[in-house]
């Protein structure tokens, strides 16, 4: 592969389109894919992975508790083992994945962060560092783990994405990652002769410790590579491939783009800060779980059955909610949570890592459920399998972490 | 040809440009830049002076005619913000009653772009007023308050409710920190936001709570504990809107309690009347008296004099204050009472603000309206979607963001390179042509010609002084006058503030 300056310089000399085409595209993607998804606002775990037999449960939720698995009620939880049920918004989506054992459930997940705080407890995620001890801000656990695949020559950093609008704490701190809205389906207005001029001008450049030069490299390279990935399925399928709008149709198109060149991504769902009316079988929490089950068996569709074999993708969120429900029909911020893997190989079909009979005595604070599976620990355990990482490694992208053996891939 | 990584440091800019009247001009640049929106194209680079007199425009001093009088012609300066609130829920509520489905949601549909319409206007006028007002730098805080008081549009009825909260913190974006705090407390559209609408005794909602002392006041991990989240959610219970014009059924005892003022309401029979303890100071049970004791305890901590203090700097620095200015902020803040404008003044007249010129990034406000503000000056644009389109695609669109933390300050948010690539594409937008700014709203509105003319007083005012040799050689090789624009404001040297 060309270094980028060489390009560059070269085909500035020439003439020629420095980015346009794919000299700038991200090698193709092969071999091991990750996605991280996460659910900013804490997403009312306890209502989407319900324990939906217990008493205490339906006690403590009076108006939004999910009705006890029963066939003839479609408003009714979907049976997932002897304690645990699945929101029925996700029939269509989640449970058939449940059923290929594709997808595991950890509940009792989360962070030792106590601050109940959305922003503190996103960041303290994002960083994946003890909290205890001095952190180093600007650093965040999947781009220490890009930089790590880098160095190991593992391949992996260069594909690596973040689909928001902004570069999310968790991604930076390792190499150069782009990020990208997936928004418009518009050719980008920039042409390559402009491309090529606004390079120039951003040669060294920097800003303080940022290298604004990479950055617009970065940017112009994932701009033409998502275009192209998404134009030339378009020209293949019609347009009728392609979902409308919402989550369903970025992840749709973060599936084909993971499919053919990146292989290490972020995407975030805002949306889940349901203190008020949040709902129970139907309302504002259905209507959201509904829209990101879709989004993701749509991202599973769209990769195809050989790269979602070699895919993982974890669904996290801060914390999880008060396991009582409020005064407002709604919960309030909480602590434990229930994360999601899933993915071709994973070994899904139950629900993974400790657990804790759900009674008042047994709540965190008497409020929320206790944290029993550190996500560090999770991600840890699961990429050090994924990517064959030593403890050296390891231990750079979680330090002081003890990778949890749960046996997921 | 000019070594490109020594450009970066403001000394070295200055060195590279060789005439001995650029020196001034970039340093004068870069203050204008810093202490506006932006400097206008129609006026050569200001004179330098004392930052702190930029502190001393009265906040409300009149607009240029043409941006007063599209402002005076929108609805929210029309009509009280309690009215178009009232208004749109008893349309809601008629909507929702109604049984034929067609005529439903054809209602339905013009609610929903009243609503949009609402919320259009006021990030209009907030726009005009950040573009055209004389006190920018006074504008520039009105901002900063409305991002640290972050609420989200999209929720309930604050699309209708924001006419009222940006004039409330205009108001007293410069007066005392403790007044802005209690102004907030009563502002519907922040009660609404937080929830604090649905908290009432033996309903506890403790959002609002948490937020005032994480975000607002003491700052995350400054000491308070979940005990005093939960105290202030009780003294906050009763605090709320009403969205209807009559009062409640209270029992005589309670009644004279009642207050009520627009859409803002204490209710005292939704209010815990035990005591409480509150950073642990006792408040005794008795109504909104506990609020307003709860408001003086919280703006008077050390930890949210140092904690707002601090984000003050961050804005206008760019980058944390070394612990001896925050000292300096904080000293300032008890020996004036907590005046925001004596605060921000101690800034202004350290070192590190003068080291600081020049060496920031613009967020995409900035961006946006430096932009606006260089291209045509005071020549007033008549219609800002444009703006609000170009800062939504930037994802920062005015009362935009869903979390209540506000958009971020520090650079790093902004220079990603998805970020970079849209802010390209924004900057081929602007520089093409008029891009729809002087083009009436009205359907069959005329569009006025108007073209972007950056080589203008400013450029032969000193601002081409202040560009590279890199950036001027792809300058030169521009095909035409709009990709000239293009280039110059997709240059790193347009991004410094």
């Amino acid at each position: 592969m060309l270094d980028r300056r060489t390009v560059l310089n070269g085909a500035g000399m020439a003439g020629l389109s420095l980015l346009g085409g794919r000299v700038m595209a991200a090698p193709a993607a092969s071999g091991t894919r990750f996605l991280l998804v996460f659910l900013r606002g804490a997403y009312d775990a306890a209502n989407v992975v319900a324990p939906a037999g217990n008493t205490f449960y339906h006690e403590a939720r009076p108006t939004i508790a999910l009705a006890a698995p029963d066939p003839v009620n479609p408003q009714a939880a979907l049976p997932l083992d002897a304690d645990w049920s699945l929101h029925p918004a996700l029939r269509d989506s989640i449970a058939p994945l449940w059923q290929a054992r594709q997808i595991a459930f950890v509940p009792f997940a989360g962070t030792d962060d106590m601050s109940r705080s959305h922003f503190e407890t996103q960041d303290t995620i994002e960083m994946g560092q003890p909290i205890q001890g001095q952190r180093q801000y600007g650093s965040g656990f999947v781009g220490r783990l890009a930089g790590v695949l880098n160095a190991g020559g593992k391949g992996g950093g260069n594909g690596t994405i973040a689909f928001s609008d902004t570069l999310p704490l968790v991604m930076r701190g390792g190499p150069m990652i782009p990020n990208l809205a997936l928004g418009g389906n518009g050719k980008p207005p920039i042409d390559d002769s402009e491309t090529a001029m606004i390079a120039t001008m951003y040669r060294g450049q920097r800003l303080g410790t940022v290298d604004l030069d990479a950055a617009v490299h970065t940017g112009f390279a994932a701009r033409d590579t998502v275009w192209h990935t998404i134009d030339d399925e378009m020209k293949a399928a019609g347009r009728g491939a392609i979902a409308a709008r919402g989550f369903e149709a970025a992840a749709q198109r973060i599936g084909l783009v993971m499919r053919d060149r990146y292989n290490l991504a972020f995407v975030d769902v805002g949306g889940w800060d349901t203190h008020v009316n949040q709902g129970g079988a139907t309302g504002q929490l259905a209507g959201r779980i509904g829209e990101l089950g879709r989004g993701l068996a749509a991202y599973a569709a769209a990769l195809g059955p050989d790269a979602w074999r070699q895919t993982v993708v974890v669904v996290v969120s801060e914390f999880g909610r008060t396991f009582r429900e409020n005064g407002n029909r709604g919960t309030d911020h909480g602590h434990g949570s229930i994360y999601w893997v899933m993915g071709g190989a994973v070994a899904g079909g139950r629900m993974v890592g400790p657990q804790s009979r759900i009674a008042p005595e047994t709540l965190n604070q008497n409020r929320d459920l206790p944290v029993l599976t550190d996500y560090r620990a999770l991600i840890g355990g699961l990429w050090q399998r994924q990517y064959g990482l030593n403890q050296a490694q390891l231990a750079k992208i979680f330090p002081q972490v003890s990778p949890a053996r749960l046996n997921l891939i | 040809m000019v070594n490109a990584r020594a450009m970066i440091a403001g000394v070295a800019l200055l060195a590279t440009t060789g005439a001995s009247a650029a020196e001034p001009a970039a340093a004068r640049l870069a203050l204008s830049e810093r202490l506006s929106w932006g400097p206008r194209g129609d006026e050569p680079i200001m004179a330098s002076g004392d930052p702190v007199a930029a502190l001393a425009v009265p906040i409300n001093a009149p607009l240029p005619p043409a941006a007063a009088q599209t402002i005076a012609g929108l609805r929210i300066s029309r009509e009280p913000m309690a009215n178009l609130v009232m208004g749109m829920v008893e349309r809601r509520r008629q909507i929702n009653a109604m049984t034929d489905p067609d005529a439903k949601a054809a209602a339905d549909k013009a609610w929903q772009g009243d609503m949009a319409d609402l919320y259009r206007e006021v990030q209009t006028r907030d726009i005009l007023r950040a573009l055209y007002s004389p006190a920018q730098l006074g504008e520039q805080l009105t901002w900063f308050w409305a991002n640290h008081f972050s609420v989200h549009a999209p929720k309930r009825e604050i699309r209708a409710m924001l006419g009222g909260w940006d004039e409330t913190l205009r108001a007293h974006a410069l007066g005392k920190f403790r007044d802005l705090l209690a102004a907030t407390v009563t502002q519907p559209a922040m009660l609404q936001y937080l929830d604090n609408d649905q908290n009432a005794a033996g309903h506890i909602n403790e959002n609002y709570a948490r937020e005032i002392m994480e975000l607002h006041t003491l700052g995350v991990g400054s000491g308070y504990s979940q005990k005093d989240v939960q105290e202030l959610a009780r003294i906050l219970t009763g605090v709320g809107v009403r969205l209807s014009p009559d009062a409640p059924h209270l029992p005589p005892d309670k009644a004279p309690l009642y207050i009520r003022n627009g859409l803002f309401e204490f209710n005292p029979q939704r209010h815990d009347f035990g005591d409480k303890v509150l950073l642990g100071q006792q408040i005794h049970g008795q109504g909104w008296g506990e609020v307003r004791r709860a408001i003086d305890i919280l703006a008077s901590q050390p930890a949210t004099r140092a904690h707002i203090s601090r984000k003050l700097a961050l804005f206008l620095l760019g980058h944390d204050p070394s612990p001896a200015l925050l000292g300096a902020m904080t000293a300032e803040w008890q020996a004036s009472d907590g005046t925001i404008a004596r605060v921000v003044a101690v800034i202004l007249r350290s070192d590190e603000f003068r080291a600081s010129l020049g060496q920031g990034f613009k967020d995409p406000t900035h961006y946006v309206l430096s932009a606006v503000r260089y291209a045509y000056g005071g020549r007033v644009i008549r219609n800002a979607d444009p703006i609000i389109n170009w800062l939504r695609r930037m994802d920062e669109a005015p009362y935009g963001r869903e979390t209540p933390d506000g958009w971020p300050l520090d650079a790093a948010a902004w220079t990603g390179p998805g970020q970079m690539e849209t802010r390209f594409e924004i900057a081929k937008a602007i520089g093409n042509g008029s891009a729809g700014l002087f083009k009436a709203r009205e359907p069959g509105g005329t569009d006025e010609p108007a073209f972007p003319q950056l080589q203008n007083a400013l450029w032969y005012g000193g601002l081409d002084h202040t560009i590279g040799a890199q950036t001027k050689a792809v300058l030169d090789r521009a095909a035409s006058s709009p990709q000239w624009n293009m280039l110059l404001l997709a240059s790193p040297e347009f991004m410094r503030r």
